[in-house]
């Protein structure tokens, strides 16, 4: 076997032969994508914790009108924090893991193309959190103008620590940007041979199209923020009105980021149920290609629908008549991916394991949240919408039971690949029920209140809305304890020491290159090129 | 299988938890009392009863295929993975339906932006945290804050019916009469809102945004800062109260004394001061 052309230097590699290194120092310098996709997981998973005490804060203040446990500066830091760690802490790194697991089994190659560049993209992350998290104990509040940070707000109004956050946000985004090259180059030239397009696993092209949106966007973002670093400290007036700029600007900058940020955070959790659903259906994807245009069109629309989260700022009729219309386009493929799951369901032969009860969960779910987008698309409708928890709502179900529950499923059905462990279905059904239970009495009743007209980001309220708040403070409880079951499941299965109890098919109806191999599987795999058929 | 079927059970028994609330302001938007609102109000549950349409059909399947084609029951699966029939049709139908619900939105955002042939103007501007109000012919200006006490919000008495949603002076306006809003803010992005009078409009520091409202019912309309703006974004509430035409005037002509008496003592207090300062 030759080893020269992938181990030319002089770090002691291991082999076949001795295995990792063992310590800190196989996690510190590893350049294996199943270690770097172990620590993108399990960082995500911490983060996943601290944000939801976070949220679990929140909703204890949101009990019930007047002060309960926060003042309303901390409140605002609290919430900014939480969204913050969630989308960039939480769903991204998690993705990001499974995208490191998985892309190179699923296309038969050793390794993701650029390792030593995949540990890096890594590593930033730890210390971007870290300097996050440590404005909560700087003297003066942390970052509190909400994760979407408007100016003039976060820039003249801002806190010293909103500079620790800008620079947090850079190494974030440079961090997402090398992954994303990194899958770009490894899923374009390592395919093993007869792999071609059309069969490339959906888990793959969806991350393949995510990639090609981070590295569109992320620079975007650092644009933003070094705006923001240049109005606070070298007076520029990008945002200041007062300087010649428009704070307008700053939304415009902000969502062309933002927009196609949300379906990076959903897409490569659409191929996760693409691949899933068919598994325990025992039927083929309904569609393939049609899913994969879809997912193209889902991209390339995200791009001209920004202006849907500013329909409020004062922009002329025609503007708005673009806008409204081309996010309402969006639902159509949209539209197509949950009909083509449902028909791959059907005249299917179904069974109900935990990861097809949350592909199922996420199903019904994540629709329910595409609803609640639609009526938000409709401009008028949106005026009474927008800065309400009707939003807060939405974007919730298309991100817990959207992104968490595909994230979630994913681990449950790839956890007995990569550690040999088959879970108890017992408790992974238990956990499924809770979160389902969970999430929708925290999330539901808060259509209504945004409707019955309680404003976002508040953390005190009149008291005609005590009586749903309190509803859902008690389902945010209930949903964020049952994470505790997947956490034992995850370490049980991580740390366990008995013989390996899954098969390497460990799914009846499972396909794809992935489950040819042993569970768990070996430190390296695929470093002869399997034969596609 | 149980999937489906415990979904809706769970949805009825929310329902009746939470039956209490029907009673309170809403689990839906109010239909308000402005022509803005109430189209607003029509759109918003078409929409909604759209998708609750689309959702019963999907979800439907779903479910029948869920109990229909379980393995435990012997289900053997098939093997058709497309159908061009089928998929043209969950294509071209989504599509015309947004197209039926393109063109009242379109209609009402017309509606909404036609500013024109206003009977009054108000100025509205947003500051941290409270509201400024100026009756641009009139001559008239006030600010406007947040009433309730802060023991009431430490919880050390007893809270108000209208707690977080009382202010010291209220923007009154005459029914049945167009009025355009020019809203803006001195510091940070606010936004003005009142639910039952179907407005939203950004208040952005540099710049005025046109807006209009038109109340057919006398009464008093409260909303609340929309657009977080730091510290007490929760506590700068909004109270419109509409008016008769002859009480409006009677208002008007009350705020001008104000301002004339203000102007007028502030003049004689300087010219006491003069006086004073000259015989010192």
């Amino acid at each position: 076997m030759n080893h020269d052309i992938a181990h030319n230097n002089e770090i002691s590699h291991d082999d076949d032969h001795h295995g990792p290194e063992t310590g800190f120092k196989r996690w510190l310098f590893t350049t294996n994508h199943k270690d770097i996709g172990t620590l993108y997981l399990t960082l995500s998973c911490i983060m996943f914790f601290v944000a939801g005490t976070m949220a679990l804060i929140i909703r204890v203040e949101l009990f019930e009108p007047g002060r309960v446990i926060l003042n309303p500066e901390f409140f605002n830091q609290m919430t900014t924090m939480h969204g913050l760690i969630m989308v960039f802490g939480v769903i991204m790194p998690a993705m990001a893991g499974l995208a490191n697991w998985l892309i190179p089994m699923m296309i038969g190659s050793p390794d993701m193309a650029l390792p030593r560049l995949n540990n890096w993209s890594f590593w930033l992350l730890p210390f971007a959190f870290s300097l996050l998290g440590s404005t909560l104990f700087m003297s003066g509040p942390a970052p509190d103008f909400g994760w979407t940070f408007y100016a003039p707000l976060s820039t003249t109004y801002g806190p010293k620590s909103t500079d620790f956050f800008i620079f947090s946000i850079h190494l974030m985004g440079a961090s997402s940007i090398m992954a994303a090259l990194n899958i770009v180059v490894t899923i374009f030239n390592m395919r093993a041979p007869g792999m071609t397009w059309t069969k490339l696993p959906i888990f793959v092209w969806t991350w393949l199209i995510t990639a090609f949106l981070l590295l569109a966007v992320m620079p975007v973002l650092a644009g933003c923020v070094t705006m923001m670093l240049m109005d606070r400290h070298f007076h520029t007036s990008f945002f200041n009105a007062a300087g010649g700029g428009d704070p307008i600007l700053f939304q415009h900058v902000f969502w062309f980021f933002g927009h196609p940020e949300v379906y990076i955070l959903i897409l490569p959790g659409f191929g996760v149920i693409s691949e899933v659903i068919p598994t325990f259906s025992r039927k083929p994807l309904f569609g393939y290609m049609s899913m994969v245009y879809a997912s193209c069109m889902i991209a390339i629309l995200g791009f001209v629908v920004w202006m849907h989260h500013m329909f409020t700022t004062g922009a002329p009729y025609e503007a708005q008549l673009f806008f409204m219309y081309a996010t309402m386009l969006v639902a159509v493929p949209t539209g197509i991916k949950v009909f083509n799951w449902v028909a791959t369901i059907f005249k299917g032969s179904i069974t109900f394991e935990t990861p097809m009860l949350f592909a199922l969960g996420f199903l019904v779910m994540f629709t329910l949240g595409g609803f609640s987008g639609l009526m938000l698309a409709l401009v008028p409708s949106d005026y009474q919408y927008r800065d309400s928890y009707f939003v807060v709502a939405h974007f919730h179900y298309v991100l817990v039971s959207g992104s968490l529950f595909t994230i979630i499923t994913a681990v449950y059905y790839w956890l007995p690949k990569w550690t040999g462990q088959m879970y108890s279905e017992r408790l992974g059904q238990i956990h499924f029920w809770l979160s389902v239970i969970g999430m929708n009495v925290t999330f539901l009743p808060m259509h209504f209140l945004g409707l019955a007209g309680m404003p976002r980001r508040i953390p005190d309220y009149a008291l005609q809305f005590t009586d749903f708040n309190q509803i859902c403070t008690i389902g945010a409880f209930i949903f964020g304890f049952a994470q505790l079951i997947l956490l034992y499941i995850v370490l049980k299965s991580c740390f366990s020491k008995s013989k390996p109890t899954a098969t390497s098919q460990v799914w009846e109806g499972a396909k794809g290159l992935e489950w040819t191999l042993p569970s768990p599987v070996p430190y390296h795999t695929f470093e002869t090129a399997p034969v596609i058929q | 299988m149980q999937n489906g079927i415990s979904r809706i059970i769970l949805f009825i028994s929310f329902c009746f938890l939470a039956m209490k609330a029907y009673a309170t302001p809403g689990i839906n938007m109010p239909y308000g009392v402005s022509p803005i609102s109430q189209e607003i109000y029509n759109l918003h549950m078409a929409a909604f009863y759209i998708c609750c349409g689309i959702g019963a059909i999907t979800f439907g399947v779903l479910l029948y295929s869920l109990i229909k084609f379980r393995k435990s029951k012997g289900a053997e699966a098939a093997h058709f993975h497309e159908h061009l029939g089928i998929e043209i049709f969950w294509t071209v139908i989504p599509t015309l339906i947004l197209v039926a619900l393109a063109i009242p939105a379109t209609i009402v955002l017309k509606h909404i932006h036609n500013t024109e042939e206003s009977a009054l103007t108000i100025k509205i501007t947003g500051y941290q945290w409270r509201w400024k109000y100026e009756y641009l012919d009139q001559g008239i200006s006030f600010f406007s804050k947040l009433s309730t006490t802060q023991d009431q919000i430490n919880n050390k008495t007893k809270k108000d019916d209208w707690y977080l949603l009382e202010v010291d002076n209220e923007v009154v306006v005459p029914v049945n009469t167009k009025v355009k809003l020019l809203v803006t803010a001195d510091d940070v992005i606010h936004a003005w809102w009142v639910p039952e009078l179907g407005v939203k409009q950004d208040a952005v520091p540099g710049f005025i945004n046109e807006n209009w409202i038109l109340v057919t019912q006398p009464g008093t309309y409260r909303g609340q800062c929309g657009e977080l703006c730091g510290v007490n974004h929760a506590f700068m509430p909004i109270v419109v109260k509409a008016v008769s035409q002859a009480e409006f005037v009677k208002w008007v002509s009350g705020h001008q004394k104000v301002a004339e008496n203000k102007l007028q003592d502030d003049s004689l207090d300087k010219a006491k001061a003069a006086i004073a300062a000259h015989h010192a």
